[in-house]
C-alpha cells in the first residue's frame, strides 16, 4: 500500500509539474528579469528603445537612486505619497462602511437579500466600467456637484478629478525623519500592547527597540537629506473622487467579508451576553468586535495590496494623463510604454512589488500555519 | 431570534439608513441609464439628473454595433482561459489536498504569491515573452497570460474544496485498485461540480474585467472590451450616451453571472481572501 501511495505522489508530482514551471517562468522568472533589467541603462539612450535585441549596460541602483532623490522623478515621489494617502482613506472607507453595512444587515431587515445584492454587485463590475461612470458623475458642472439643486441648494463647484489643491504638504527631505517617528511609535505601541498581555521581555525589547529608532529620526536622520533642494508633496484633493468610486466599489465586499464571520458567531454568546445584561452597544464593542479582528486583518491585507496596485480605476477615471491624480502602477506603465524607458520602468514595478510582498508574505505564511494546525 | 437582536424604536433609523446606503450603490446606476437613454443633443451637465425627454434606444444599437468585436473578442478569451485554467486547477488542487509529495506545502505557498503580485512587476518580461513567441496582439497571448496567472486561485479554491473530501473515500478506492487517475475521474470529479462553478465564475469575472494586460498585449483588432471602453470615455470632448451604454454592455455579462450565481460568486470572493 506504501508503494502504491508513493507511486500516486510521483503522478501527482508530474501532474502539478507543467504549473510549476509555468509560475516558475511566469512569476519568478519574469520577477528575476525585471529586477535585472531594472538594474540596467534600458531606455535612457533612444536607440535601444527600437532595437529588437538592444544592447544595455548595467548601472547598478542608479535607477532607484533617481527614482527617490533624482531631480527628474519628482512625480514617482508624489505618486509614492499619493499611493499611501489613497491607501489610508480607501482602506478607513471601505472597513468602516463595509462594518456598517454588515452590522445592519446582520440585523436581517426586511428585504435582507435584496439590500445584500444592490450592496454587492459593484464588486461584479470592471474597475474600467466603475471608473467610466464615475468619471461622468464627478464631472465638474454636473453629476454629484448637481445633487444640491434637487433640494434647492446652489450647485457644488469642486473640482473633483482636477483639483490642483493639495493639503498636508511636507518636504520630502524630512522624509526620514518622519519615517523614523512612526516607526518609533509602532514599535512603541507594540511594546504597550506586550505589556498589558503581560509579556515583559517582549515588552522591554519593543521599548529599547522604539527608542533607539526614536533617537536615530532625532540624532541622524535630520542630517541626511535625499535632495539638495526643498520637495513639496501632499495629498492632492483630486484623489477625493477616486477614494468615493473605489469604496463604493469595494465596500460591499468588505461587507461580505464581515458578513462571513458575523453568521460565524454562535447565537447562544450573543443570548449569554444580553441575559448579563449588555445593551446592544455593548454587545457589539465588546464581544463583537474583537472577535471580527482577524476578518479586519484579512480585509485589511486584500484591500491593501489591491490599493497599491490599483490602475485600471485611476485610467478610465481621470485618464493616464492627468498629474493630479497619478500613482505608481500607471507612472509604470506611461515610462514604459510612453516613454520607453524600460529600465525605469522596470525599477518602478519592483518597487511596487517589493511593497507589497512586506504585506502579503507574513500574511501568506500565518494563513498557512493556521491552516496546518486546523 | 431577530426579536433579541432588534429594538422596535430604532428599527426605523436600519431602514433609513439601509435605504441611504442603497441609493447611493443606485445612483451611479441610475446615471449611467438615463444618460444612455437620452439623445446626445439633449445631454447637458445641468440636466444631468432629469429623465430623458424622449427614450433613445439608439445609443445601444450604435454601442452594439462599435463594440460587438470587441465582446466578442473578451467572450473568446475568458471562456478559453476561464476553461483551462479551472481545468488544471482541478488538477492540481486534487494534488495538494489528497497526494501531496514532500515539499508541497512550500511550492503551494510559492504558487500562491503569484496570485498577489503587482503585474506592473513582471509586465516587461511579460510583454518581451508574448512579443517574442509571436502571441502579441492576438487574444490567445492573453489567453496564455490569463491561465498562468489564474493557476493560483484556481489550484487554492479546489485544493480547499477537495480537502472536504474524506480521505476515507479515496482509500477505498486507492484499495479495489483505482490509480490516481481513476481515482480523480471517478470520485472525484463528479464531486467537483461545485468547484467547477464557483471557479469558473471567479475567472470568468477576472479575466472580463481585467485591464491591465488587455491593454498592454493587444491590438485594436484583438482588443477586450474593458480596453475599448477606456478609449471610447477617455478621448476629448465626449459624447456620455455612448460611453454610458457602452458601460452598461460591459458590465452586463458578469452582473449577470452575479445575479444569477450570487451564492457561488460570494464563495469565490471569500476564497479570495486565502481563508483555509
Amino acid at each position: 500500500m506504501r508503494w502504491r501511495k508513493h507511486t500516486n505522489q510521483i503522478t501527482g508530482f508530474l501532474v502539478v509539474l507543467p504549473s510549476i514551471v509555468l509560475v516558475a517562468v511566469f512569476v519568478y522568472g519574469f520577477i528575476g528579469r525585471a529586477l535585472w533589467a531594472s538594474l540596467t541603462d534600458w531606455g535612457k539612450d533612444p536607440s535601444q528603445a527600437l532595437a529588437l535585441n538592444p544592447v544595455t549596460r548595467f548601472i547598478g541602483l542608479q535607477n532607484y537612486r533617481e527614482l527617490f532623490t533624482g531631480f527628474i522623478d519628482g512625480r514617482f515621489r508624489q505618486d509614492m505619497v499619493s499611493t499611501v494617502f489613497f491607501t489610508v482613506f480607501f482602506l478607513a472607507g471601505c472597513l468602516l462602511f463595509g462594518l456598517l453595512l454588515a452590522i445592519l444587515i446582520d440585523h436581517k431587515p426586511r428585504g435582507e437579500a435584496l439590500f445584500r445584492g444592490v450592496f454587492l454587485f459593484p464588486f461584479a463590475l470592471s474597475f474600467v466600467v466603475t471608473g467610466t461612470i464615475w468619471r461622468w458623475l464627478l464631472q465638474p458642472g454636473g453629476g454629484v456637484n448637481q445633487l444640491p439643486t434637487l433640494v434647492g441648494l446652489r450647485p457644488a463647484t469642486f473640482e473633483w478629478l482636477t483639483s490642483r489643491q493639495q493639503v498636508w504638504r511636507f518636504d520630502w527631505n524630512d522624509l526620514p525623519v518622519i519615517i523614523g517617528l512612526l516607526a518609533a511609535a509602532t514599535l512603541a505601541a507594540v511594546a504597550v500592547v506586550a505589556r498589558r498581555a503581560g509579556r515583559r521581555r517582549r515588552a522591554i525589547g519593543f521599548a529599547l527597540g522604539s527608542a533607539a529608532v526614536l533617537g536615530l529620526a532625532v540624532g541622524v536622520a535630520p542630517g541626511w537629506r535625499p535632495l539638495p533642494f526643498p520637495e513639496l508633496h501632499g495629498f492632492n484633493l483630486a484623489f477625493i473622487g477616486i477614494v468615493v468610486a473605489a469604496v463604493w466599489q469595494m465596500a460591499g465586499y468588505t461587507m461580505a467579508l464581515y458578513l462571513a464571520g458575523l453568521t460565524g458567531i454562535p447565537e447562544e454568546l450573543r443570548e449569554a451576553a444580553v441575559v448579563e445584561g449588555a445593551n446592544e452597544w455593548q454587545l457589539y464593542t465588546r464581544i463583537i468586535l474583537p472577535l471580527m479582528a482577524p476578518i479586519t486583518l484579512s480585509a485589511m491585507i486584500v484591500l491593501g495590496h489591491i490599493s497599491l496596485k490599483i490602475f485600471d480605476l485611476v485610467f478610465a477615471m481621470a485618464g493616464p494623463d492627468n498629474a493630479w491624480t497619478d500613482v505608481p502602477a500607471l507612472l509604470m506603465f506611461i515610462t514604459t510604454f510612453r516613454g520607453n524607458q524600460f529600465a525605469k520602468g522596470a525599477a518602478i514595478g519592483v518597487i511596487l512589488l517589493v511593497l507589497v510582498a512586506m504585506i502579503i508574505v507574513p500574511y501568506l505564511r500565518s494563513q498557512l500555519r493556521k491552516g496546518v494546525r486546523e | 431570534m431577530s426579536a433579541s437582536r432588534t429594538r422596535g424604536r430604532w428599527r426605523w433609523l436600519m431602514y433609513v439608513v439601509l435605504c441611504l446606503a442603497a441609493s447611493f450603490f443606485l445612483m451611479p446606476v441610475y446615471m449611467m441609464v438615463v444618460t444612455a437613454l437620452k439623445d446626445p443633443a439633449e445631454i447637458s451637465l445641468d440636466t444631468a439628473w432629469q429623465l430623458p425627454s424622449v427614450w433613445n434606444w439608439a445609443s445601444f444599437a450604435d454601442a452594439w454595433q462599435a463594440f460587438l468585436p470587441k465582446l466578442r473578442n473578451s467572450l473568446i478569451l475568458t471562456v478559453t482561459a476561464s476553461a483551462t485554467s479551472a481545468m488544471l486547477g482541478s488538477l492540481n488542487g486534487y494534488v495538494f489536498a489528497k497526494w501531496p509529495f514532500p515539499g508541497a506545502k512550500i511550492v503551494f505557498a510559492l504558487i500562491l504569491f503569484g496570485m498577489f503580485i503587482p503585474y506592473q512587476a513582471i509586465l516587461i518580461p511579460l510583454f518581451g515573452f508574448i512579443r517574442a513567441i509571436g502571441l502579441y496582439g492576438t487574444i490567445w497571448g492573453l489567453v496564455v497570460v490569463h491561465t498562468v496567472y489564474g493557476l493560483p486561485i484556481t489550484t487554492l479554491i479546489f485544493r480547499n474544496y477537495y480537502t472536504e473530501i474524506p480521505d476515507s473515500l479515496i482509500e477505498a478506492s486507492a484499495l479495489e485498485g483505482a490509480g490516481f487517475f481513476a481515482i480523480y475521474r471517478h470520485v472525484v470529479f463528479p464531486l467537483s461540480l461545485p468547484g467547477f462553478v464557483v471557479v469558473v465564475i471567479w475567472q470568468f469575472t477576472q479575466i472580463w474585467n481585467e485591464f491591465l494586460f488587455a491593454v498592454s498585449l493587444s491590438n485594436p483588432a484583438s482588443q477586450p472590451i474593458t480596453v475599448a471602453l477606456a478609449q471610447l470615455a477617455g478621448g476629448e470632448a465626449v459624447r456620455w450616451n455612448l460611453p454610458m451604454a457602452g458601460a452598461l454592455l460591459a458590465a452586463l455579462p458578469t452582473l449577470l453571472v452575479y445575479v444569477v450565481f450570487g451564492r457561488y460568486f460570494v464563495r469565490g470572493l471569500l476564497a479570495g481572501s486565502v481563508k483555509g
